[in-house]
């Protein structure tokens, strides 16, 4: 696929260009950070920035969403029928994903849309979604993408991926859909032909400043049953104060809840994010918590991130290295920690009972 | 503070090795710059693992609800009025604790240090009143009364109020702190001013219940947001729901919070969550003359009623 060279100067024109036929969404500093909004007329995304606060998965995938709405009033021949929200899927584009966050969708996906099931809200606006990367030439050290099957230059779930290469941005189009955008923006010039060398070349310097690897390569010969009954849930979940936090701010977390909610004699049944942090989220109409406790939850979320998941796809952790969870932890629970002693777990080693 | 960790490793050892305790709460060393993690160890082999520096901002006390062993915990200033309002609501009992006393000198603010640089901060390492913040390319050295976090620099409870033992001499209070004034600044806002400015505060909240959690006051078995039957509270990022929980959330608090800022320092998202409880508190010192977690045999104002107290608002 073709590199375009896109001059710091027709940047400003160019974004202009893609809002009017894209709603276009970028990271934009507010108080303390950045995150992703939607970016009015004129307005620049500000790529000053390591990674958001909280993932872009809201794009496609808001914390709150509409479905259905309905009429409880009687008089109204259509009252108690649940009506379809109006939905804007008009082309969208996300310019500055990071990479790992590139790649989350991905994931996703393997839960929103399968052969079984298929979620019409998240498909929809993921497909309206135009994904521009922002390859990252300076890393976090909370940064794992490298050993959670991204990195820092890596291409899948982009359409066009961005690098900064000091005087010029190099656009390369990975998809139809990236290059549809380039054309939109105006973004024509193709770059000399040491543009991808240049590419590579930060992208080496990139993945060799990532200090931080997980090993998964266990994970998937361990046994489910060992590693739920290991001893060292007990000292993972200590610190835990069962926000949502972790899950909240991970790009690859899915799950919501179903709520009605009605105000007179209408009312919207609606997805909300939910997490698996929370008592309330396997709570059963008896009053019987499957998850009772806060270790049965901690031991919830990395068992189905780095063992479920691992299992049922065949295809990597549910995790992309991101890092936000361990940068945001209130309490400084690291998943790296965690994920490596999963998959260094011998429960014959630990078969002396711990005083 | 650095200097306290081996008289903490020390009377821990000793605690466990005595079987006055089952088990020791406190800090291990954290795997980010200005993070420690609570933790507990069960035999005094692991007494190396405790940590304790300017990064113990996690309110101990919270680690201890409803807990059925021996516990020995290390408790700073305000952990220490969180244990003792912690024993006058049954939370825990007195005898089930061995109380790690810690003269404290305020932890630092990581949000504030970290909004400071452009890039990432790697490496901070304090020594005596100087804390050394580094990055790529960069050092800076800091002073540590400049940096704390906004309530340990108003902080007039320094040494825990109750203790069994003593990890250093205890430290000299702040004096003519004006604790409140950001509070004043606020209460002579207009309605219309107040409504924004609590707008805006809490504009970026996401429900995570973060402070609600961090909080040892927030201990219900169900949350007034967790109930659903009846739901008293609806879960989307609806504004009127937001408000209800930081409204709420703090009234419960009322004359319960020590300003630990455990609450504030949990919040991914940076909100002042303790705007609203240090009115509170204000309140409770102005009208009753109370601070929590102070005295360890008087009930909390709102919890008793005494013909003195201040009623106007029923006459």
């Amino acid at each position: 696929m073709k590199v375009m060279k896109i001059d710091k100067n027709d940047w400003a024109g160019g974004i202009g260009k893609i809002q009017s036929s894209y709603r276009l969404y970028g990271p934009v500093k507010g108080d303390a950070f950045h995150d992703f909004k939607a970016l009015e007329k004129g307005e620049l995304p500000d790529l000053n920035f390591l990674n958001t606060r909280i993932s872009p998965k809201s794009v496609v995938y808001p914390q709150s969403e509409i479905m259905f709405e309905y009429s409880l009033d009687e008089k109204n021949p259509d009252h108690h029928i649940m009506k379809d929200a109006a939905k804007d899927y008009s082309p969208k584009a996300i310019l500055g994903i990071r990479p790992c966050d590139a790649a989350s969708f991905l994931l996703v996906k393997r839960n929103f849309d399968t052969t079984e099931y298929k979620d019409p809200y998240w498909i929809r606006s993921y497909e309206a979604t135009t994904f521009i990367g922002y390859a990252c030439n300076n890393p976090c050290s909370t940064c794992f993408c490298t050993t959670a099957g991204s990195g820092p230059f890596n291409e899948d779930g982009l359409d066009i991926l961005l690098t900064d290469a000091g005087d010029c941005w190099y656009a390369k189009a990975i998809t139809e859909k990236g290059e549809k955008l380039l054309n939109a923006a105006g973004w024509n010039t193709i770059a000399a032909g040491g543009s991808l060398k240049k590419i590579a070349s930060l992208k080496k310097e990139a993945e060799a400043k990532i200090s931080s690897l997980v090993s998964t390569d266990q994970l998937n010969n361990k046994k489910t049953t060992e590693l739920y009954e290991a001893p060292f849930w007990e000292d993972v979940s200590f610190a835990c104060i069962n926000c949502g936090t972790c899950t909240f701010l991970c790009p690859t977390c899915w799950c919501f809840d179903i709520q009605d909610e009605n105000s007179g004699c209408s009312g919207v049944r609606m997805k909300n994010w939910d997490s698996c942090m929370f008592p309330l989220f396997t709570i059963h109409g008896t009053g019987h918590n499957p998850r009772g406790t806060k270790l049965h939850r901690v031991r919830q979320r990395f068992m189905h991130k780095l063992k479920y998941y691992v299992d049922k796809y065949e295809n990597g952790i549910q995790c992309v290295g991101c890092g936000r969870c361990i940068r945001s932890c209130p309490v400084n629970i690291d998943i790296r920690r965690v994920c490596d002693m999963m998959n260094s777990y011998d429960p014959e080693a630990c078969a002396c009972p711990v005083k | 503070m650095l200097g306290y960790i081996d008289k903490i490793r020390e009377i821990s050892k000793r605690l466990l090795d005595e079987g006055r305790v089952d088990m020791v709460v406190g800090f291990r060393k954290g795997s980010m710059p200005m993070m420690n993690e609570p933790s507990f160890i069960k035999n005094s082999g692991e007494v190396s693992k405790l940590v304790w520096d300017s990064n113990c901002g996690i309110n101990l006390a919270n680690y201890l609800t409803d807990r059925k062993e021996k516990i020995g915990v290390i408790a700073k200033g305000c952990d220490s009025r969180n244990i003792v309002t912690h024993i006058l609501e049954n939370k825990i009992k007195r005898d089930q604790l061995v109380i790690i006393g810690v003269p404290c000198k305020g932890m630092i603010d990581r949000r504030l240090i970290t909004a400071m640089f452009d890039t990432e901060v790697r490496e901070v390492n304090e020594k005596g009143d100087t804390v050394t913040v580094k990055g790529a390319g960069f050092e800076k050295k800091l002073k540590k009364s400049d940096i704390l976090q906004d309530n340990c620099s108003k902080c007039i409870h320094r040494n825990p109020v109750l203790y069994d033992e003593l990890a250093a001499p205890l430290v000299e209070e702040q004096k003519d702190i004006d604790r409140y004034a950001e509070v004043r600044r606020i209460e002579a806002m207009s309605p219309q001013e107040k409504w924004q400015y609590f707008e805006d505060l809490i504009a970026p909240c996401i429900r995570c219940y973060a402070c609600r959690n961090a909080c040892p006051l927030c201990y219900c078995p169900t949350c007034f947001v967790d109930e659903s039957r009846p739901q008293w509270v609806g879960k989307s990022q609806d504004e009127t729901d937001i408000r209800t929980f930081h409204f709420l959330r703090a009234y419960h608090c009322a004359g319960r919070c020590t300003d630990c800022g455990a609450c504030e320092r949990a919040c991914p998202v940076g909100i002042k969550v303790r705007q609203f409880t240090s009115k509170l508190n204000k309140d409770c010192l102005d009208m009753f003359g109370w601070e929590a977690g102070v005295l360890p045999d008087q009930r909390p104002p709102l919890d008793t009623f005494k013909p003195a107290d201040p009623g106007d608002f029923i006459k």
